[in-house]
């Protein structure tokens, strides 16, 4: 039994933006347990507040590092989905296509940057790259494929040049396209090594039974706009997002905070493969099997395993998708657009889970009122209570103080918070 | 063939031209802003291990657990938008030899200084929050309003190719100075297609080059992320754009959307009005 206990974490690192983790345990009880986001929060609702439909998905990009092709496509789908605008299948492909190197991109950086070094007990991936040079190696060349998917399909891999309301200002050269299919051929075998490190990995058994919320998928594993779902059976359209959201306000964070059917719900990647896994590519389907995981997984750490799942399964998408497009004709890269008033709302699964753009138009498309509900403020809550619960479970296994903040911050890590995202 | 990633240098002992150059001690810091631009860092996959070998990383939040406050090169990312950022950009211009402004942000304000148009800023946080939140903001200003910056770096995002011939300089001692031309200079070298040709606004005739008209080349004209060129005629460019046929609130939303631009931007604004 654990008697006294206190943790207090300031500005966590191996995150993308600024939260901290409190746990307080006295006479073996948990006094206090909490996940605070204090990120300065930019206001991205405001600023678009007055502008013109046109910069919207530009200026949106720049709400975060990380994720800015999945903001930008969310902010274009939300001004289509207004402006009665449906997306060629051209269109729709090197959006799918561009958001699959985001989903790797990211996930790679996870994996090996921010979360590889929790099992191999370092505090960076600075010193791999001396120890362990062949994943370091393994690591870049994954990184650096997805890095120049985005260049070549949105003209860039950060803030993206290219896609416009209406499809995109040009289109990759196909020869380009044929050489990123054979460079995602050979990262199968990337991934084949680097799910073998992730299998030596002990990822912790910890349960907490919760919500997951995702786009739900039809004929294809969900990426871009279609209908919402639960796996505690909640349903809805894309315009309903706020029935899925709800959220609100709590005083020791600046990132909102959304419930559902519960105190609290998770999206993400183990949300994302919780509702839809039959969409996967097989070989995704057998490797997320082969670690023992399968609908539905309620433990946070599987996320990182999910997101090893989705890397397989976004690469094997995106030589459909570009042995697609290499048998077929270009047609204008992009249509004409007429602005109309009334709401658009657009749904995109980016990395870390479900994202929504809404905005209200006047007549001639300038924006009377924005907003933005990011997977990170949703996931706030589900973390905060994983973290009461992980308290509780160490407080009674009489853990170190050390042993619990180390649980504590790869389990909050396991999420991939994108703090500045949530803030906006 | 997959590009091959370059092996790291063994690096203790560097040398240019023959003299021992030390390996600095970096920090990366960050304050209101997407940190999209401490990425690019990592994201140039093919020659960050070269880079990293030049550097002493101390302090880099997003990627490492172990800190230090002693370093000599401070890289700050994101503009100041809440009093505490002060407190810390003033610390890390004490600990700094070197302190750079690092990204549109830091240098100017970037798209977070758009919410400086609304002139009170508790309306600001009502809109987002709701009447009663107790939520601290403050004018998005860039870094330079409060301490004094050595060198920026201009960029939204960064151009990673320039940050790395520019932290290469500094180590080896080599002044580091930004292009004076244009972006439309560096878009007629390149040969791209003339967006005012294709019935697009760009600022690159008077923006500050140095990202090889980065957005032109794929067809999306300048927004004015670097700044002005060095005696830029905005005057004569926006009596330009206006004869092309583009409304004066296109040619502001051009202006206006980083900061670079502000005091210009400021008075084409009350222009229209």
């Amino acid at each position: 039994m654990k008697f006294t206990c206190d943790i207090d974490v300031r500005h966590l690192t191996r995150v993308e933006g600024h939260g901290n983790i409190g746990i307080v345990i006295k006479a073996g009880q948990v006094v206090e347990a909490h996940w605070d986001v204090v990120e300065t929060p930019r206001f991205f609702e405001v600023i678009l507040k007055g502008k013109r439909w046109d910069n919207a998905p530009w200026i949106c990009g720049r709400i975060c590092g990380i994720c800015s092709i999945g903001h930008t496509l969310a902010s274009i789908r939300a001004i289509e989905n207004c402006f009665g605008i449906i997306p060629s299948p051209q269109t729709a492909n090197f959006r799918l296509l561009l958001k699959h190197f985001e989903t790797l991109q990211s996930h790679i950086l996870h994996l090996y940057f921010l979360v590889a070094p929790d099992f191999l007990g370092i505090g960076s991936v600075f010193p791999l790259i001396k120890t362990n040079p062949a994943e370091i190696q393994r690591a870049g060349r994954l990184k650096l494929l997805a890095n120049d998917g985005g260049d070549i399909v949105g003209g860039r891999r950060l803030h993206p040049t290219r896609t416009v309301v209406g499809g995109f200002t040009m289109l990759p050269d196909k020869k380009e396209l044929a050489s990123l299919r054979q460079r995602l051929e050979e990262a199968v075998e990337d991934l084949k090594q680097t799910a073998a490190l992730f299998q030596s990995f002990a990822v912790p058994a910890f349960t907490r039974e919760t919500e997951f919320v995702s786009l739900k998928g039809t004929d294809r594993y969900p990426f871009i706009g279609g209908d919402l779902i639960s796996s505690d059976g909640v349903a809805g359209k894309e315009s309903q997002y706020l029935e899925m959201t709800n959220e609100y306000v709590v005083d020791h964070s600046t990132s909102k905070w959304s419930r559902l059917s519960r105190d609290a719900f998770a999206v993400g990647a183990l949300a994302r493969l919780n509702n839809n896994f039959a969409q996967l590519h097989k070989p995704a389907r057998d490797l997320a099997e082969s670690f023992g995981l399968a609908p539905l997984n309620h433990n946070p750490f599987m996320n990182n395993i999910a997101q090893l799942v989705e890397c397989l399964h976004v690469i094997l998408d995106a030589i459909q998708i570009i042995d697609t497009q290499l048998d077929t004709n270009y047609t204008a890269p992009r249509g004409p657009v007429a602005p109309k008033a009334g709401q658009g709302v657009g749904a995109v699964e980016v990395p870390r889970g479900i994202l929504y753009h809404a905005y209200d138009f006047d007549e001639v498309g300038r924006i009377s009122k924005a907003d933005c509900v990011i997977p990170t403020s949703q996931n706030n809550g589900n973390i905060h209570y994983d973290i009461a619960e992980l308290a509780r479970i160490s407080a009674e296994a009489g853990k170190s103080d050390e042993e619990i903040r180390i649980m504590a911050e790869m389990l909050v890590r396991a999420y991939d918070p994108c703090i500045t995202c949530s803030v906006h | 063939m997959s590009p091959k990633i370059q092996a790291p240098l063994e690096s203790n002992d560097l040398s240019y031209l023959g003299v021992g150059v030390r390996k600095p001690r970096v920090g990366f810091f960050e304050l209101s802003s997407c940190e999209g631009c401490q990425l690019q860092v990592l994201n140039n996959e093919a020659s960050l291990l070269e880079f990293l070998a030049l550097l002493e990383i101390v302090n880099f939040r997003e990627a490492m657990t172990d800190k230090s406050e002693s370093y000599e090169i401070a890289f700050v990312e994101g503009c100041v938008t809440r009093d505490d950022e002060i407190d810390r950009l003033e610390k890390i211009r004490r600990n700094a030899r070197t302190l750079i402004a690092f990204g549109s942000c830091a240098c100017f304000g970037g798209v977070n200084q758009l919410k400086n148009r609304f002139a009170s800023q508790d309306e600001v946080v009502k809109e987002v929050y709701g009447e009663d939140a107790k939520i601290e903001t403050r004018r998005a200003a860039p870094l330079v309003e409060f301490v004094s910056v050595d060198l920026e770096i201009y960029g939204c995002p960064v151009r990673k190719e320039e940050v790395e011939k520019i932290v290469t300089n500094l180590v080896v001692g080599k002044a580091v100075e930004h292009p004076r031309y244009p972006v439309c200079m560096e878009c007629k070298a390149n040969e791209n297609l003339c967006l005012f040709d294709l019935g697009e606004l760009c600022l690159g005739p008077v923006t500050r080059a140095g990202c090889d008209a980065w957005c032109p080349a794929s067809r999306m004209g300048c927004w004015g992320c670097r700044g002005p060129a060095e005696d830029a005629n905005l005057e004569q460019m926006t009596e330009i754009m206006s004869r092309h046929g583009f409304s004066h609130e296109q040619i502001l939303d051009r202006l206006e959307c980083f900061g670079g631009f502000s005091e210009f931007a400021a008075n084409y604004r009350q222009g229209g009005e």
